[in-house]
């Protein structure tokens, strides 16, 4: 998930009546579509237009998006013809989106998300332009950007890892080491919690359930190891495997540290408590640096990687979801686009894009980082370390198997955390329906 | 009402045959009711049917060719291995009771009082019915700032009476769908407030007066004379109190963080988006909760219309 969107405001809610037309089947389509493809019919035929849909609603996203493509017109002559939809409504009615008429490129994330409608063919290939732009990606980018077929499906813009975060003064005042190892660790959040701090802040209330996903994917990359995980994520093994139980053991001895009253706190609550110096640590991505309203504050954060737990792993995975743009299967302006796509995937960009919205960290190689923020640095570092590179369980998985079975069951297993063979087994009992095909 | 053409073929003679309608006058008549019925066959009919069909399938709503006709799959799959249902129909009982339990008297209590002209009466129902005026999405609003874990009104009472005890009132399973009962009981107390009193403003008063010459207490008369004389009134109540307790959604959504449903707060209107909407959508499966409602729905109404109606006859 990305930063935009963890700021659901209820006003979006769909109405009791859209929600029963979908409910019912068959307005469902109708739903999305009068928002969606506002533009859809219009610059059809013309070649000089490239239609692009955005899910960057929010101010800083949209003012980098609106650079960038500025950006193309000049180069290119192309005129491109921005539809932005708020970015849950883009998310949560992508697939009537993508079957409508979408526009020619549109923005999405990389991963199983992407790989699921690249299969089901509702997105166009774009090798073509891989071509062109690859030099500038790592094997790791590469990777991320293909379909299951072994086709290029995405052009990726920037990503941004998640880690454990903090403040360097309370680490300094009070004289913590960041841990490198699970026990380190667990002995620093004790040590917090006697000395009155919420060791390990969090918030996953309401809509922010998404947010303890980074502390299961982490446990599980570092007990188990990458391939164990990602086969997990694809429903390839069962949640009743030994190994997973570990994970929730392993979770259980952190689940104590946790900031109190977390069910019903958000994300951004939780970030606030590690500024304020209330809680100690935060595993969380890049993006609390939107929390910081404060320039001063900003140097006297962070992070360090999620401890090692089994060596044999290490610390040798980083989680840094991917975000950037896709090709819409029937583009109205194939040339167009995937000129479009081309420029997006350039180092140019890169940089218009991170000159305005200096949160994340981009992908492109030739990107220049000399303005980069001393946490961008880091983060660039620790992501181009890495021997491999995961999404985020929403974005490796089937996002209806995480939201509607695995982020319930953890969630309320982890305001009780006892045995969790029960939930394990609750949630594998539905994992079939969601990965046979 | 179709007197014209179901009147039996003997009588036209005894009676003056009725003008035959004008061209235009059928075409009005045509446009006027078959515009909503086709509307209502679109809109209502054709989609609830839909519905029920796509219920017996596996379809991801992505291609047409995709449907996967597999039979009571869904069902068999809702009722014997989907975690969250029972929860959520458990809810949605306990909604339904807690509504028409609490509240509902609550709001008939008020309504009662206040028709006695007591001072400041404007002002009282000014205030009770104020939160009808809001969509229920603001009510979630405001009570998900009387809520809030960190900086929220009841946990800063609480940290005032008794400091360091903290409530999760949102997150907490056990306790979160009784929160959220709390806000909509706040709404729908004045909406029931206000209907009464309606009908108390339309109540006879001589019958009240009658009562009392007879030696009625205060409360023999309203449960005797007040209360069956309002029937009326009554059954909109009824009626509303049941379709609020199905149709209960926006609240929990927006109090749930508007993504679904969450442990504690299940609720089946929430369970059937959970599975349409979203970017791996199971639309047979949805439709088979939603069928599962649909039914449940029909069973209290059906229930309802056939009492009301039975009576009637008599």
């Amino acid at each position: 998930m990305t930063l935009q969107s963890r700021t659901p405001s209820p006003f979006r809610a769909p109405s009791r009546r859209n929600v029963v037309r979908g409910a019912l089947g068959v307005g469902a389509a109708a739903l999305a579509a009068p928002v969606l493809t506002a533009c859809g019919g219009g610059p059809a035929a013309d070649p000089k237009t490239v239609t692009f849909g955005s899910n960057g609603a929010d101010a800083t996203p949209k003012k980098a998006y609106a650079g960038v493509t500025g950006a193309f017109t000049k180069d290119s002559g192309l005129k491109v013809k921005t539809n932005t939809v708020d970015h849950d409504t883009f998310q949560k009615s992508i697939s009537n989106y993508l079957q409508g008429t979408p526009d020619d490129v549109f923005t999405w994330f990389a991963g199983y998300r992407m790989q699921f409608f690249a299969k089901k063919g509702l997105a166009h290939p774009v090798d073509d332009v891989w071509d062109k732009i690859g030099s500038g990606f790592s094997d790791a980018a590469k990777q991320l950007s293909k379909g299951q077929d072994g086709k290029y499906y995405f052009v990726p813009l920037y990503n941004y890892p998640w880690a454990v975060f903090y403040r360097k003064s309370v680490f300094q005042e009070r004289g913590y080491q960041p841990p490198a190892t699970w026990s380190a660790f667990t002995a620093l959040a004790k040590q917090m919690k006697k000395d009155g701090l919420s060791p390990i802040a969090s918030g996953y209330g309401g809509g922010d359930s998404w947010s303890i996903l980074g502390a299961f994917d982490y446990l599980n990359l570092r007990a188990n190891g990458y391939d164990f995980h990602m086969s997990l994520m694809r429903g390839e093994v069962s949640w009743t495997d030994k190994r997973t139980s570990r994970t929730l053991d392993l979770w259980r001895e952190i689940a104590p540290y946790y900031q109190e009253g977390a069910g019903g706190r958000s994300w951004q609550d939780a970030a606030q408590s590690l500024l304020d110096k209330k809680s100690g640590m935060a595993v969380i991505g890049l993006f609390l640096g939107q929390q910081v309203t404060d320039e001063s504050l900003r140097d006297d954060i962070d992070f360090f990687p999620f401890p090692t737990i089994d060596p044999s792993f290490g610390q040798d995975t980083v989680e840094a979801p991917t975000d950037g743009f896709m090709l819409s299967r029937k583009p109205k302006n194939l040339d167009g686009s995937n000129k479009l796509l081309e420029f997006l995937g350039s180092a140019k960009a890169e940089n218009l894009y991170m000159g305005v919205d200096p949160s994340n960290v981009a992908v492109n190689s030739g990107a220049d980082t000399s303005k980069y923020n001393a946490l961008q640095k880091k983060s660039a570092e620790l992501i181009s370390s890495a021997k491999h590179i995961t999404q985020f369980a929403d974005r490796d998985s089937d996002p209806g198997f995480i939201s509607t079975v695995v982020l319930p069951g953890l969630t309320q297993w982890l305001g009780h955390p006892d045995d969790g063979s029960a939930l394990l087994k609750k949630i594998e009992s539905q994992r079939s329906r969601f990965f046979t095909a | 009402m179709s007197s014209v053409r179901s009147a039996p073929p003997s009588k036209p003679r005894a009676r003056p045959r009725p003008r035959r309608l004008s061209a235009g006058d059928r075409l009005f008549l045509a446009v006027i009711v078959g515009i909503p019925v086709i509307a209502l066959l679109v809109f209502v009919w054709l989609p609830a049917l839909a519905s029920i069909g796509l219920s017996f399938t596996s379809w991801d709503g992505i291609s047409l060719s995709d449907i996967h006709w597999i039979g009571l799959d869904n069902y068999q799959e809702i009722f014997t291995n989907y975690p969250p249902f029972w929860p959520a129909v458990q809810h949605n009982v306990v909604w339904l009771l807690f509504t028409a339990l609490l509240p509902t008297p609550f709001g008939i209590f008020l309504a009662y009082q206040l028709d006695r002209k007591i001072r400041f009466t404007r002002i009282y129902q000014t205030a009770i019915f104020l939160p009808m005026v809001l969509s229920l999405a603001v009510v979630g609003f405001i009570w998900e700032i009387i809520y809030n874990p960190d900086n929220g009104l009841l946990n800063g009472i609480l940290n005032g009476v008794a400091p360091g005890h903290h409530i999760d009132w949102l997150g907490d399973p056990n306790l979160n769908l009784w929160a959220v009962l709390v806000a909509s009981a706040w709404r729908h107390t004045g909406y029931i407030m206000i209907l009464y009193l309606a009908g108390l403003k339309g109540f006879d008063p001589a019958l009240k007066e009658a009562a009392s010459l007879d030696g009625a207490n205060e409360r023999q008369t309203f449960l005797r004379v007040v209360f069956p004389a309002l029937k009326p009134v009554n059954i909109i109540i009824l009626v509303v109190t049941v379709m609020e307790s199905l149709r209960a959604f926006d609240i929990v959504y927006v109090l749930g963080g508007g993504v679904g449903s969450k442990p504690g707060m299940e609720l089946l209107s929430l369970l059937i988006t959970d599975n349409i909407i979203g970017e791996s959508s199971h639309i047979g499966y949805g439709s088979a909760l939603a069928v599962v409602l649909l039914v449940v729905s029909l069973l209290a109404i059906g229930t309802f219309l056939v009492q009301t109606f039975r009576k009637e006859d008599q």
